[in-house]
């Protein structure tokens, strides 16, 4: 049997097993409504436009050219029980005098009153909560999927060793298709379930009424994001398989992996706090561990030239290679050693394959 | 026929394999026996090609082993395990289908021989939910669904109660009178003693006594004898060539470092009835404690 064949095999099981486990379905049933949190709870939020009542017929007229929500009604007094029983967000009496309950009806002074003409230099090409949200939404999907994902790899490994089948796999297929086997079904996973997200994202931003100027920004973004993340998975997958192999039982897996961990965790937080720099952010999407949150949010904001995400991707695609090496030479070199926890440097030393 | 021939194996500075070479004949069942760290594993491990060996190699039919050649070898290593929360059902299909079989022959086989083994109705359960001996038949189903040409098992009764025993032994013998060569070690060496045809002793990672069993022990025979006579058997202290080992009134155990054991025979004759006399074959025990020695 080839190791193609063999590492079919083991990749059909991980999915199997997969499918039935609670984690996986949780998590895909969370991000899920996340995503559709983020995209249609703005618009639910923002409630749609303000009530008032009103009794002056002409300032009723001003109002309603203003997009308002207008009640008529007979005298002061009753515009005023009207907004005290909640019925409305505001009322106008005669002055004229603006009533609110607790908060100034922006929208409502903002009709009554003559504001000089604005002219921005500058205009921000998105939406100041939008331009917050999307890189923050990016790289929570990406460090919660990664580092799951990744765990879950890592588990797999550890589990085999731990109950000592991974002495029959071994004695049965070659090392190379175990470990390939795993990273395939996780990251087919993995990236089905971002994929999902991503395509339920934009139909409910779509649904939501998004502005076509953000969509056009949004649905590039979102697209490279779902790119970067497979070959930023893959980077990342053999070196969680060798961290599992390097412990021999879960309890040890925390801190073996630790290294790992932090190359999922660090970049997560400096996007996040970083994400207004931009010469930081330009730096951050071209190193292939942070790439996947920042290049899709500079694409977002409108910052990145065409040819950027490609050179980025190119960068991450021969990271890639080396860390598919080092991984699987870990994990060879250590998923046979079952007493206790193994150093980086025994399991990188004692790789013989046989 | 499988070969191990002059296989060495040091881990660091330690050798833990001296030249080691055995035969385990096709058809039959060799017994690997040692003290707790004497290469047992090791070896197993290295004909498994789970683990390399420094010099030497292995070979089945003169052909030295390959991936391809060992994939159609059951092992059953000494530290037990199967996917604790896969079903019994889908873990034997699942280590079919690596070993190469088909998927339709993997379910195939896997069915027929959970019945065999007993766990046809519990053959859709969590591993973790059966018993201890259950989980052994399911570890031997394991070993056994690709119908292996070469059978490996390390301490394959160690943790068996009496009944599993005899099932193991019965999987075993049926292993052999397909033609499959059998290895197993074993601490038990009373079981192995009825059991096996060959043996294979191991020491310090060096062999110290490979071959047939009866051989073996006609080899390793001392000059030993029983005698049962009706009175005290102590004059047998003053016959020449006599060195008596032990007394028991009537009975005595004796070496007969030189002379002829019908003059004793006739001695003891002489002086009353004998109730027995005979050379003592020296039990499995008697030879490993010689040849470890």
């Amino acid at each position: 049997m080839s190791t193609y064949a063999a590492a079919k095999i083991v990749a059909a099981r991980e999915i199997r097993v997969k499918l039935r486990d609670k984690t996986f379905i949780f998590s895909t049933v969370f991000f899920l409504i996340f995503a559709i949190g983020i995209t249609v709870l703005p618009v639910l939020f923002s409630g749609g436009p303000s009530s008032v009542a009103v009794a002056d017929q002409a300032t009723a007229a001003r109002l309603q050219q203003a997009d308002l929500e207008v009640r008529v009604v007979a005298d002061d007094a009753a515009a005023e029980k009207l907004l005290r029983d909640g019925d409305v967000d505001a009322a106008v009496i005669s002055g004229p005098e603006v009533l609110a309950m607790d908060d100034t009806p922006g929208s409502v002074v903002d009709a009554l009153s003559t504001a000089p003409p604005v002219r921005l230099l500058d205009p921000a090409a998105v939406d100041p909560f939008l331009a917050y949200i999307v890189p923050f939404a990016l790289a929570f999907v990406f460090f919660f999927t990664s580092f799951l994902f990744g765990l879950q790899i890592a588990q797999s490994v550890t589990e085999e060793k731990q109950t000592r089948i991974v002495e029959i796999l071994v004695a049965s297929v070659p090392t190379r298709a175990l470990l390939a086997g795993k990273v395939a079904a996780l990251g087919l996973l993995a990236f089905v379930q971002v994929a999902l997200i991503a395509i339920v994202t934009l139909i409910g931003a779509r649904l939501a009424g998004l502005d076509r100027g953000v969509l056009h920004l949004l649905e590039p973004a979102i697209g490279w994001f779902v790119a970067f993340f497979l070959i930023g998975f893959v980077m990342l997958a053999a070196l969680w398989a060798g961290v599992g192999a390097l412990a021999s039982r879960p309890e040890d897996l925390n801190g073996v992996s630790q290294p790992v961990q932090m190359a999922v965790m660090l970049p997560f937080f400096a996007v996040i706090f970083l994400g207004e720099n931009e010469l930081a952010m330009r730096i951050l999407s071209y190193i292939p561990f942070s790439a996947p949150i920042a290049m899709p949010t500079r694409i977002f904001n409108g910052d990145a030239a065409g040819w950027e995400p490609f050179l980025a991707l190119l960068i991450m695609a021969v990271t890639a290679v080396v860390l598919l090496a080092v991984g699987s030479r870990v994990y060879e070199g250590s998923l046979l050693r079952t007493n206790g926890k193994t150093s980086w440097a025994t399991a990188w030393r004692s790789s013989t394959t046989s | 026929m499988l070969n191990v021939d002059s296989v060495s194996r040091s881990f660091g500075d330690r050798a833990v394999l001296k030249n080691v070479t055995f035969p385990v004949g096709s058809g039959k069942l060799t017994g690997f026996v040692g003290a707790n760290g004497a290469g047992k594993t090791t070896t197993m491990r290295i004909i498994l090609g789970v683990l390399a060996a420094d010099t030497g190699q292995v070979t089945l039919n003169d052909k030295p082993l390959t991936r391809e050649i060992r994939q159609r070898f059951g092992y059953m290593p000494e530290e037990r395990g199967l996917y604790p929360k896969m079903t019994v059902h889908d873990q034997v299909v699942y280590l079919g289908r690596l070993h190469g079989l088909s998927s339709a022959a993997a379910e195939e086989r896997t069915t027929k021989l959970l019945d065999q083994l007993g766990l046809g109705d519990r053959a859709g359960e969590k591993l973790e939910k059966l018993s201890l001996g259950n989980q052994q038949r399911a570890q031997v189903a394991a070993a056994l669904v690709h119908d292996p040409e070469v059978l490996v098992l390390d301490e394959p009764f160690s943790g068996l109660d009496p009944i599993a025993v005899e099932t193991m032994v019965d999987v075993l013998r049926d292993r052999a009178a397909a033609g499959v060569p059998v290895l197993f070690s074993s601490h038990q060496l009373e079981l192995v003693e009825r059991l096996c045809d060959d043996l294979v002793i191991i020491a310090d990672g060096s062999i110290r006594a490979a071959g047939d069993k009866a051989a073996l022990r006609a080899q390793h025979a001392l000059p030993r004898y029983q005698l049962v006579v009706d009175t005290d058997a102590g004059w047998l202290r003053d016959e020449p060539g006599v060195t008596l080992l032990d007394l028991d009134g009537p009975r005595a155990i004796f070496d007969l470092d030189t002379g002829d054991d019908q003059k004793v025979l006739q001695a003891a004759l002489e002086r009353g009835p004998v109730r027995a006399f005979g050379p003592v074959v020296p039990s499995l025990t008697e030879i490993f404690r010689e040849v470890v020695r």
